[in-house]
């Protein structure tokens, strides 16, 4: 007997009755319940996905043409810059945040986060900093691009630029706050039956997020610190007019903001690790390779912050060693993108909206992976370091990776969440017109950088006009292609079928509980009896009795104490 | 690595000894561990910090840059041993509340309430008799936004004692079994004082 | 098997068809290229892979309707895995030799060991005209050369020819310490070895030579070169390809590759018309350039006229350099 025939059996008889149930207005208040805060980061985060979306088609429209006849350079340069930063600290890091808090606990059995309050806490500092960012736009914002660098960080508007630095404050000391508690969470709560190594490969890629948010956010702090400092007290750190370094700033911001892209990147990886196996009934294939290569990742990221300084103040051994180490990068990424092909190879594959993510993350992020080996070689890179190609790796990362991997993340535990099935032909538009839409638009940028279109532009070359305008038109389908999603998330969440407790017939601990899950979660805290990826495993009868006598067979209930 | 991440035979095992540990317990106590791990976050930003002095100190070619008016080194001197000697004063606290002597507790954590206060006075009063102004030079500039970081960590470490001081008056509230407050205020205090030790060698020292 | 000769094949051919980079106006852009290509063929051999193995997952693999059971439990392989370990291993570490090689040559370790060299001393007399153009005011700063220099053949000769670079809001300056001449377009002579010392006056800006596969940010407070020989004679874009204000997008110029003779006698044209009173044609965009959209923009961009005929004399004496309220709208 396999666990999908196991499942399917005692389901039935085992379907819990969920227990007392949020209300809505919970998810105003500041409640403590990861549950209510999970979702609260993910709505919160969609919604900004959308300010910074509906910016990025501004910023497209004004690129259908080369003159600036659509928002002048000021406001384009604050379009940008807004966008960059939305995207990334009020989109997919919160977004990331929202899916640990909702599935950490669910998934080691623990009934809430280490420090509900604190969580709570770093919650609640998102809205008022984010909606100062975005509204920032209606009278001064920041326009020096979202890695902000001096002198012309400090030259340009001081309002914008000040709300720029102080939402960052803010939204930094929040994401602090979150590792710190998922970070105990995963180390110190788990149940006791769950070594490390039996822990799902999400709470793994989790555990690698968490240190290094720990590590690279306070310096971007101190770098913060000192631009304000620049900026308000007139000191000079980073102005050459004063005797400063402009440098020092580059080397702090991208201490922390090369590690932030993996703090963007690995929770989606966990993601995929999560819904691969389920939807194609099949172990992981590499567990342990999947786990550590986390780490390594985790690891790496650290050392080659100075990749996105080719061409500035870098000596030329220090280019050497960053580009030596960022190509690294590759070879435990790599493990994890090939691990997952052969997790999908043979297996019974389940083509739902989920599923359909999953596969468009892998095959999307494989491309902005390649061109990230591409930029990290330096001759090249002088090339076209600050150009559209740079722009298309990002967005073939960020896009094509992170929000892919959070759609997938979405329509896998949609059911969860909501005790209801999401709309499967809804679900399947959505993605291909995303996928159409996502090639569309960041496809041709490569082909532009490289021929020498750079970035942060309102005004080009005409020869450039016509690959930019197929950019506009794939932006647009994009743009289109959140229609379907928003109908379908708010339709199903009302309206949709009853999903059950298990619809995926999936073995990692939150289906063992109830959809949506009781408050406290688990009735009783619930026990391993197989592992996180058994699909297909033949299944340990249930009446083994083993000795209890000896104490030394106790496992030890988790890695640290 | 064929088959299951879990050894049967232990899964049952668990199965069995966890049986018993059901119902609502109580919230597990992690907070110490909390703390340390807020420490370590912490520490990156002064060692961001240290770096960018010591970048900035590198590429120039003398160092603090001509100019600079000499500092002295008896003021600070004497605060570094205050602020050094009070970390093992505020560890006697701790000594005391395990032995469940509140009094003892209160005494310690004044004293260390005490020598903290004059830390920070005899900082103000530094700044006050510098020679140069935050805007001097880089040193200059360097100097008070370390110092005063650092200084508003003393501050808020302040506050910690003097809060646990005044739930200290609640009786029962501090025990052999139950000082979290206690062992957190130490913990930052102790981190506040290394955190010093090594800015006064880069700042005055070296 | 036969799939994977057909992907090498398709790989081999599209890397060095893809068409994508501009024209190769000199050696260094060539070898960039070279280094493209191979990127190109290891890249689109992955992209084919990976892709491939998902289309075959998607229609071969995928769950029959009413077939509930579980697919085989296969949970690794550590032949497999670590052959998937090494490939890329192997793969990095070639591509990363081969980039340090194209780094080599390019020049790329020149600027670290020019500090020494004494070639670089001697350089120093001769650009003593240059000297006002260097800020004046980051005193006491250590200048680090950066960017990329000689080629290990050159780098026991002076280059000849040297051209200062300042990058300001929203113009490059450019200026010949041999004969002092400053103009707003950049000139040099084919097949020479030229070296292009790269200031900033006062934020970050970047020299970029698409068609030369070059670039190099100019920072205020230090120096950074680009040492290249152009081969192809033309008229070549320079982008400004680091944000600077509003009409960064409008910080451009042209560089004119001439034939040696046809240079020189543009230099003594210069030569003539700049030590003739103050005249300040040079500085002015001598034809127009064929993007006129910018023309448009020409009273946004902050560079008319008017702050462009000040250049020649504020440069001149080192008291008196531009101050940043001058140029740009905002100052
Ligand atoms: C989620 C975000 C994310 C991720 C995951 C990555 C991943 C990588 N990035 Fe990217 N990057 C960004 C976000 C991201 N990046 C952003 C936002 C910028 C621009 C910032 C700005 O300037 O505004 C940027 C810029 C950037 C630069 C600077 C470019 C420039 O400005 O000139 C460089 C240079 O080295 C780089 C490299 C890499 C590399 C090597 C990886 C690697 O991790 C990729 C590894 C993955 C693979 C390689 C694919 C899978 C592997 C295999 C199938 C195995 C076989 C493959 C090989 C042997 C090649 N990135
Ligand atoms: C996760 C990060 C992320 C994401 C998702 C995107 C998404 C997009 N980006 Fe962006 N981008 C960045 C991160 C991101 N970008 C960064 C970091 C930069 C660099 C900034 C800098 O240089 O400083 C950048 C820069 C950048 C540029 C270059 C600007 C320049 O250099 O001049 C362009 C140009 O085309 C662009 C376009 C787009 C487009 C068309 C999308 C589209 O994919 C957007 C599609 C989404 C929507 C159309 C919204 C969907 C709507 C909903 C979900 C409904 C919402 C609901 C409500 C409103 C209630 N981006
Ligand atoms: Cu100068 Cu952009
Ligand atoms: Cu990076």
């Amino acid at each position: 007997m396999t666990q999908a025939e196991a499942l399917s059996e005692t389901r039935s008889s085992h379907d819990h009755h969920p227990g007392p149930q949020r209300k809505w207005q919970d998810y105003f208040t500041f409640n403590t319940d990861h549950k209510v805060i999970g979702i609260q980061y993910l709505v919160l985060s969609f919604i900004f996905f959308g300010i910074g979306g509906i910016m990025a088609d501004l910023i497209r429209t004004e690129l259908k043409t080369p003159a600036t006849d659509f928002v002048s350079p000021e406001m384009y340069n604050q379009l940008l810059t807004l966008h960059g930063t939305i995207m990334i600290f009020l989109w997919i890091i919160p977004a990331g945040s929202g899916l640990a808090n909702y599935l950490i606990p669910l998934m080691i059995g623990a009934r809430d986060m280490a420090f509900p309050k604190m969580n709570a806490l770093a919650f609640w500092m998102l809205p008022p900093a984010g909606i100062l960012l975005a509204l920032s736009i209606l009278f001064d914002a920041p326009q020096a691009g979202w890695t902000s660098y001096p002198p012309l960080s400090i030259m340009t508007g001081k309002v914008g630029e000040g709300i720029w630095i102080f939402s960052l404050l803010v939204l930094g000391t929040s994401s602090i706050l979150g590792a710190i508690n998922f970070f105990t969470t995963i180390l110190l709560m788990r149940v006791p039956s769950m070594p490390l190594t039996a822990m799902p490969l999400f709470c793994w890629s989790m555990l690698a997020t968490s240190a290094l948010i720990l590590i690279g956010t306070p310096v971007l702090a101190g770098a913060l610190i000192l631009l304000a400092f620049d900026l308000l007290a007139g000191t000079a750190f980073f102005n050459p007019t004063g005797g400063g370094d402009p440098i020092v700033y580059q080397h702090m911001f991208w201490f922390y903001s090369h590690p932030a892209v993996y703090i963007m990147i690995l929770p989606l990886f966990g993601v995929i690790s999560e819904i691969i196996p389920v939807h194609s009934r099949k172990p992981i294939f590499g567990y342990l390779a999947i786990a550590y290569s986390s780490l390594a990742i985790s690891f790496l990221g650290l050392i080659v912050w100075a990749h996105h300084m080719f061409t500035s103040g870098t000596p030329a051994w220090l280019r050497m060693f960053f580009m030596i180490t960022t190509m690294v990068i590759a070879v435990p990424t790599g493990i994890k993108v090939f691990s997952w092909l052969a997790t999908m190879w043979g297996g019974k594959i389940a083509l739902n909206s989920a599923m359909l993510f999953a596969m468009g993350f892998v095959g999307e992020f494989v491309i902005g992976g390649i061109s990230g080996v591409m930029v990290a070689s330096v001759p090249f890179d002088i090339h076209v370091h600050d150009t559209y190609f740079v722009v298309a790796h990002l967005h073939y990362v960020l896009f094509g990776g992170s929000v892919f991997g959070i759609f997938a993340a979405i329509y896998h535990w949609f059911p969860k969440m909501t005790g209801r099935m999401v709309n499967e032909p809804l679900g399947i538009v959505h993605f291909i017109l995303t996928l159409i839409g996502m090639n569309l638009t960041f496809m041709p940028m490569h082909a532009l950088g490289l021929q020498g279109m750079n970035r942060r532009i309102a005004l080009y070359d005409p020869q450039f006009q016509p690959l930019n305008e197929l950019c506009t038109i794939g932006s647009y389908i994009l743009a289109v292609s959140a229609l379907p999603f928003l109908v379908n998330m708010i339709w199903s969440w009302i309206k949709g079928r009853e999903a059950g407790d298990n619809p995926w017939n999936a073995l990692t601990l939150e289906w063992q509980t109830s959809s949506p899950p009781a408050i406290e979660n688990f009735e009783t805290l619930p026990v391993l009896r197989w592992g996180p990826y058994d699909y297909g495993v033949e299944r340990i009868p249930e009446d083994i009795e083993p000795p209890l006598t000896s104490p030394e067979l106790q496992p030890e209930s988790s890695a640290l104490s | 690595m064929q088959g299951s991440t879990v050894d049967p035979a232990q899964a049952a095992l668990n199965y069995h000894a966890e049986a018993v540990a059901t119902g609502h317990e109580e919230h597990p106590d992690h907070r110490i561990f909390g703390i340390i791990v807020f420490l370590a976050a912490e520490s990156m930003i002064f060692l961001g910090l240290f770096m960018a002095y010591l970048t900035f100190r590198a590429v120039y070619p003398t160092w603090p840059p001509e100019g600079t008016p000499e500092r002295e080194l008896l003021l600070p001197g004497i605060n570094t041993l205050i602020l050094i000697s009070s970390s093992f004063v505020i560890h006697q606290a701790d000594t005391a509340v395990k032995k469940d002597n509140v009094g003892g507790l209160r005494k310690w954590f004044a004293i260390t309430a005490l020598m903290g206060a004059v830390f920070l006075a005899g900082q103000l009063y530094e700044y006050h008799n510098l020679e140069f102004g935050l805007k001097t030079n880089l040193y200059a500039s360097t100097f008070y936004v370390l110092t005063g970081f650092h200084g508003l960590h003393v501050f808020f470490g302040l506050c910690l004692i003097l809060g646990v001081l005044w739930r200290s008056r609640i009786k029962g509230h501090y025990s052999s079994q139950h000082h979290f407050g206690v062992e957190a205020a130490e913990l930052y205090w102790h981190f506040v004082d290394v955190v010093w030790i090594v800015l006064f060698i880069l700042l005055y020292l070296l | 098997m036969l799939a994977g000769i057909a992907l090498t094949l398709v790989s081999i051919w599209y890397g060095q068809h893809h068409g994508l980079m501009p024209v190769q106006a000199s050696e260094d852009a060539a070898l960039v290229d070279g280094l493209f290509d191979t990127m190109m063929i290891v890249g689109t051999g992955i992209f084919l892979l990976v892709e491939g193995v998902i289309l075959i997952c998607l229609f071969k693999f995928r769950r029959r309707p009413g077939d509930d059971t579980d697919g085989p439990p296969i949970a690794g392989n550590i032949p497999l895995e670590i052959l998937w370990t090494a490939i890329p291993v192997v793969i990095v570490l070639v591509i990363g030799v081969y980039s340090f090689e194209v780094y080599r040559i390019e020049g790329g370790f020149d600027p670290e060991a020019a500090e020494q060299s004494p070639i670089q001393v001697a350089m120093v007399s001769n650009s003593d005209v240059s000297t006002p153009l260097m800020a004046p005011q980051h005193k006491g700063h250590h200048h680090l050369a950066l960017g990329v220099g000689a080629t290990p053949d050159e780098m026991t000769t002076a280059p000849d020819l040297t051209v200062n670079v300042l990058g300001l809001q929203y113009a490059w300056i450019f200026t010949y310490p041999d004969t002092g001449v400053t103009t707003g377009e950049l000139h040099l002579p084919a097949g020479k070895d030229v070296k292009l010392v790269i200031k900033a006056q006062d934020v970050l800006h970047a020299f970029w030579l698409p068609q030369f596969r070059l670039k190099q940010d100019a920072i205020p407070g230090q120096d950074a070169e680009l040492r290249f020989t152009p081969q192809r004679v033309g008229e070549y874009p320079i982008i400004c390809a680091e944000l600077c204000g509003p009409y960064h997008g409008a910080m451009g110029s042209k560089l004119y590759v001439q034939e040696a003779d046809e240079f020189d006698q543009w230099l003594q044209q210069q030569v003539a018309s700049q030590s003739n009173a103050d005249s300040t044609v040079a500085l002015q965009p001598s034809e127009p350039t064929d993007a006129d959209y910018l023309s448009a923009m020409a009273d946004h961009v902050g560079v008319d006229a008017s702050v462009l005929e000040r250049l020649p004399h504020t440069l001149s004496s080192p008291s008196e350099l531009v101050p940043v309220s001058l140029v740009g709208p905002q100052g």
